[in-house]
């Protein structure tokens, strides 16, 4: 633990950082395996959440390809189509992409982008790391378990949760899941923990947080919405661990299943929905906002030009963050509650709608008068919008009310959320990647494999969602593995589902490409050298590439301007790197202010 | 210019794609007509959000794409666009809302003459209760329910001498009255969905859960469940067949005439009669 | 979900008040230099450590506040039926009350640079919290003699699972107060035994509160306050 303070909070003029005492590395099991550099840990979480993405996209295709030519693959049955969907959701929500914003680019950019040497708590940051792979054994052990993971959806909704009649229900699957959610839980507090109270107390002199990357303020956000959030998963897992084990009635309302009473009484499922989507909702946005942050910075970056409004992008990302406690209901107007809470948030959820269109607003002005280098990073920034506004606009039909009643739980709420919540921000952690790889390696990835692998992912998953919606419009269900005998489905609609899987069996193929170029421009990739790509923020001034342990060499960084310094007009270079003192500018879009 | 191009190409596919593709909603059977203008209300706002966006974003992209000696414009922010984009997209977003919780204070307030029945969703079956010619349905528990009362009627309770019990069949429904259906389950959750009605309500066990409607044309239309309640969820089907009024009560009478054969005091004893 | 959103808004409220003093009206791209705008900022340095414990308080109570809006819809349902409360939570509460004020006994003692009291209350809040979990296992064990069994009712289920969810949190704590008074043995400076007290004194506190609030939901007490605070509001 380290007792010396690092900087202070929110302090501009504090005259002395007083630097840390880094702990030392002795072996190679402590600088790789056990490492408590968040470095490290960062790929080490990036790596694992990766693989458990490839297990989840390999689930993806099975689904398809049941959906898209039913009854050609038997083994696909019933059964474990729900266990793939639900191994599948759970995976890609909490274990992949929160982890992977979180866990990988929180712990490698946090640091490094405050001008910090370490988080402030390694040791706990280290067991973060160890605590989740432990959670991820957990999930992963349930497929070889006697009946198999759970098939209870990815909501997990009680009484099905822990009945006979779903996979797992009454087997390990359950527990499993159940355990590993709560050891998920516990690793993240640890790690989340250490990215609020680094940027909290770790930031260089001079990094007012007006001054910070907007990459920082989203995964600040979002570690800080993540803390509060997950308790209610852990309640809800507590308590539904207790009901499916112990026999009490939390959520087991009187039942009678399959003409047998069960020895429950009186307990409330709708109680779990409301646990569930207390954590669900702030979820999408623990999952969008570390996405906002880091587009923000890809657009400004690689248009040349400063982040239009940075002022407002602040503050919609706070306004966002608040507001998303007070929408959760949204997912439950159909669930048998009571219905004159549609009302309040259809509102609300609709309020949200303005600060999230305000960023996008701004991402686009960003574009407009720059200077667009159309770097792979950049495609999948824009990419990015495209997806995120689509999805976001049907969010709006999903949000008020009454529109919800004949979309909710069919495949138009697939397709949204896959568009919003899965296609946009893997597009950012893609771009991403290809924007820091050269910090991590020291390389650059390769462009032309970087090009295909964009186009065949951007224009597939919007050919894979897009149609989607229309699916659902119909009236399909979500959750059926079989859609053959549906009177209402006219037969063009099966045409349309083999299509859709075909796409999706090739988005999963250019996945492949991808990870060939993450291994092979390890070895074979261009130099970069520090800043490949002549950006402003600390990461890229480090002395050395790919940075040390420590970061910072001897005198860590201090910070003379804000984030944003590109293209100023009569600078001689088209971007001022934060930490450079001169030349002083004359402020031209102060007459706007 | 490529990239410019390929995303004119996305928006403009996408409205194409969204006029002329053959996958639409099922020709509506119930008054819901509202909640479709509303989504056709949303449709519009939406999809000129989206292609407005877009476009603007292929035409920045086309006109200032790097070339040699451009420099970016440097402007922090620019407070009054950015107010009035705040204003304007609020005022849209208002434009959405209001019918919809217009409509859905109508969809949550139940006409004084609707009739009620009951939906009895299980395990993976539908099942269906009508009042008989008191127009009433009796109390019910899931306590309550054995082998010959499938549906826990409160056996004690008057009314439920004439309710009309239909198991794992198939719902007749009059044409033009309005229904207010009680969703009822006695395990899992479930969800009654009618494509055709556009009504969507999930039963929960342990409380009784409602949405009402007047089906408006006679025909055949399928019940989907739309809640996953374990591996039988998607065979747990059922039809709606809504009848001109005639036709239905010619059905409902025959129904009442078997089921007071069911219910005399003897199956209620226990003994066995046969059919 | 009442309380956790009235947990959450204290969040809130504390959140927009430290932000309000960050400078985020402030324009970034006017200012250059390291010491830049906000020179009212009063330099005020927290370790690190007592920030984080500060920031890991907030997610124990949201935890918590998050259970106790489940008891509080659970409690609406027809089949709830309260349970008695062993007397011997009083000795208890009186028993954690003691604990706290032990190590705020150690706190002023470390301030003040006096070993043996900081010793002595160390180790005397260490056994007032030995005996407050035992009592609280004799609560337990009264209860289910008495036939309130974990499964009997709901009001029983949360009984066991939120005594038992603080007595975890404070067993947690006391491995921290171990390592605190083993160091205050070891250690020569008190100045470095400064922090780690200072932390397990806010922690207890944190953890009594917790216990009062829990108290008062049981005895009912917590709904009597919300009923007047709603008269005194209409
Ligand atoms: C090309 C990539 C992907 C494909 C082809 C795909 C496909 C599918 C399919 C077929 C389903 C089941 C739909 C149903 O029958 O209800 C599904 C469910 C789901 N997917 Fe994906 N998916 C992909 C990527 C993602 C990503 C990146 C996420 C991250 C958010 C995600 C999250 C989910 C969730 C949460 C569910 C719901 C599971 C449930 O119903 O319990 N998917 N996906
Ligand atoms: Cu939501
Ligand atoms: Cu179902």
């Amino acid at each position: 633990m380290v007792d010396v303070p690092l900087g202070s909070a929110g302090v501009v003029a504090a005259p002395d950082v007083e630097d840390v005492e880094l702990y030392h590395p002795h072996s190679w099991v402590t600088k790789y395996v056990f490492s408590q550099d968040a470095k490290v840990i960062a790929i080490q979480y990036s790596f694992v959440a990766l693989s458990v993405g490839l297990i989840a996209l390999v689930l993806s295709w099975l689904m398809r390809l049941q959906l898209g030519f039913p009854g050609v693959f038997s083994f696909i049955d019933a059964n474990a189509y729900y266990q793939f969907i639900t191994m599948h959701g759970m995976m890609m929500v909490v274990y992949v992409l929160t982890a992977l914003f979180l866990g990988g680019f929180g712990n490698y950019l946090i640091p490094l982008m405050v001008g910090a040497r370490d988080m402030v708590f390694p040791y706990v940051n280290m067991l973060s790391f160890w605590v989740y792979f432990l959670a991820v054994l957990i999930l992963v052990a349930s497929f070889f378990i006697p009946g198999g993971p759970t098939g209870a959806g990815w909501t997990l909704y009680p009484p099905q949760a822990i009945t006979t009649g779903t996979p797992g229900g009454q087997d390990w699957g359950i527990i499993l899941m159940l355990m590993s959610l709560m050891v998920f839980i516990i690793g993240f507090t640890m790690g989340g923990l250490n990215y609020v109270v680094t940027v909290l107390q770790a930031r260089a002199r001079g990094m007012t947080l007006m001054r910070m990357p907007l990459t920082v303020w989203g995964i600040f956000t979002a570690s800080f919405m993540a803390l509060l959030a997950f308790p209610a998963l852990f309640v809800g897992a507590v308590m539904m661990l207790f009901d499916r084990v112990l026999g009490t009635s939390f959520f087991m309302p009187a039942m009678v299943e399959m003409g047998q009473p069960l020895d429950r009484n009186g307990g409330s499922p709708l109680l779990f929905q409301h646990l569930f989507w207390f954590f669900g909702h702030p979820e999408v946005y623990i999952v969008a906002l570390p996405a906002f942050g880091i587009v923000s910075d890809l657009i400004s970056t690689h248009a040349r030009r400063n982040i239009f409004g940075y002022r407002m992008m602040v503050w919609a990302l706070l306004a966002i963050g608040a507001l998303s406690f007070i929408v959760w209901a949204h997912h439950m107007y159909v669930s048998g509650m009571n219905p004159y809470f549609g009302f309040f948030f259809a509102t609300t959820t609709l309020i949200i709608a303005v600060p999230t269109a305000i960023k996008v607003y701004n991402w686009i002005l960003t574009l407009w008068r720059g200077d667009i280098h159309l770097n792979v990073p950049m495609l999948f920034a824009l990419a990015f919008i495209v997806t995120f506004v689509n999805g976001g606009l049907t969010g709006l039909f999903l949000g008020n009310v009454v529109v919800d009643v004949p979309l909710s739980d069919t495949m138009f709420v697939v397709a949204h959320f896959h568009m919003v919540m899965g296609v946009a921000p893997i597009l950012v952690i893609f771009g991403a990647i290809y924007h820091w790889y050269p910090k991590v390696t020291g390389r650059m990835l390769n462009d032309a494999l970087g090009k295909l692998h964009f186009w065949v992912t951007f224009l597939g998953a919007y050919a894979i969602f897009f149609p989607m919606h229309y699916l659902g419009l119909m009236g399909i269900p979500r959750r059926y593995h079989d859609i053959a005998d549906m009177a209402f489905v006219p037969p063009s609609a099966h045409t349309l589902n083999a299509f859709i899987t075909i796409v999706a069996l090739i988005v999963g193929a250019a996945q492949l490409a991808f990870v060939f170029n993450l291994f092979w421009s390890l070895r074979h990739g261009r130099n970069s050298g520090g800043n490949p790509w002549r950006a402003t923020t600390l990461e890229w001034q480090t002395p050395e590439t790919p940075p040390p342990h420590g970061n910072w060499g001897n005198d860590l960084p201090v910070v003379y301007r804000w984030a944003y310094d590109y293209s100023v007009p009569g600078a001689d270079q088209d971007f001022l790197p934060q930490n450079q003192p001169g030349p002083s500018r004359a402020a031209p879009g102060a007459g706007h202010g | 210019m490529a990239v410019a191009l390929i995303l004119v190409l996305v928006a403009v596919g996408s409205v194409v794609f969204h006029l002329v593709s053959p996958w639409w909603w099922t020709p509506i059977a119930s008054n819901w007509r509202y909640i479709d203008n509303t989504i056709i209300i949303t449709f519009w706002i939406t999809g000129a959000v989206f292609v407005a966006v877009i476009l603007f974003m292929a035409y920045c992209v086309y006109r200032f794409r790097h070339q040699a000696g451009r420099q970016a414009h440097y402007e922090p922010e620019n407070k009054r666009l950015e107010w009035w984009l705040t204003i304007v997209t609020g005022v849209g977003v208002a434009a959405m809302l209001a019918p919809g919780l217009f409509v859905w204070q109508q969809f949550i307030t139940v006409p004084d003459d609707a009739t009620d029945i009951e939906v009895f969703g299980q395990q993976w079956q539908w099942s269906f209760r009508l009042p008989g010619p008191d127009g009433q349905l009796a109390t019910s528990d899931t306590r309550l329910i054995s082998p010959d009362n499938p549906l826990g009627l409160n056996r004690d309770d008057p009314k439920s001498h004439d309710d009309v019990v239909i198991e794992g069949g198939e719902l007749h429904l009059p044409v033009n009255r309005p229904i207010k259906a009680l969703l009822r389950s006695p395990d899992v959750l479930h969800n009654f969905y009618v494509p055709e009605m556009r009504a969507k309500m999930d039963l929960v066990p342990g409380q009784i859960s409602y949405i009402w409607f007047t089906p408006t044309r006679t025909g055949t239309f399928e019940i989907l469940c739309a809640e996953l309640c374990g591996v039988g969820h998607p065979q747990m089907r059922g039809k709606v067949i809504v009848q001109e009024e005639s036709e239905y009560q010619a059905w409902l009478q025959e129904k009442v005439a078997t089921s007071f054969a069911r219910l005399t005091p003897d199956t209620r004893n226990g003994a066995v009669v046969p059919d | 979900m009442g309380s956790i959103l009235f947990f959450l808004s204290i969040l809130a409220i504390i959140a927009t008040w430290w932000l309000s003093r960050q400078g985020l009206a402030s324009k970034p791209w006017l200012e250059q230099g390291e010491a830049a705008a906000l020179p009212n900022l009063s330099v005020r340095s927290a370790a690190p450590a007592t920030i984080g414990l500060r920031v890991f308080l907030a997610v124990v109570g949201s935890f918590f506040a998050l259970f106790i809006s489940a008891y509080s819809m659970r409690m609406q349902l027809p089949d709830w039926r309260t349970l008695p409360l062993p007397p011997i939570l009083w000795l208890n509460t009186i028993m954690l009350v003691l604990s706290s004020i032990a190590l705020h006994g150690a706190m002023v003692a470390v301030r003040r640079g006096e070993r043996n009291e900081l010793k002595i209350s160390l180790i005397a809040a260490g056994v007032a919290a030995l005996a407050f979990l035992s009592g609280q296992l004799v609560a337990w064990q009264q209860l289910a003699g008495e036939g309130y069994r974990l499964t009997a009712n709901p009001a029983n289920d949360f009984f066991y699972v939120l005594t038992g969810a603080h007595g975890l949190h404070l067993l947690g704590g006391l491995v921290a107060l171990a390592r605190t008074t083993e160091k205050a043995w070891r250690v020569p400076a008190t100045e470095h035994l400064r922090l780690p007290v200072e932390l397990c004194a806010t922690y207890w506190h944190f953890l009594l509160l917790l216990w009062l609030v829990l108290l008062s939901i049981w005895t009912g007490w917590a709904g009597e306050i919300i009923d007047i605070c709603r008269q005194l509001l209409t």
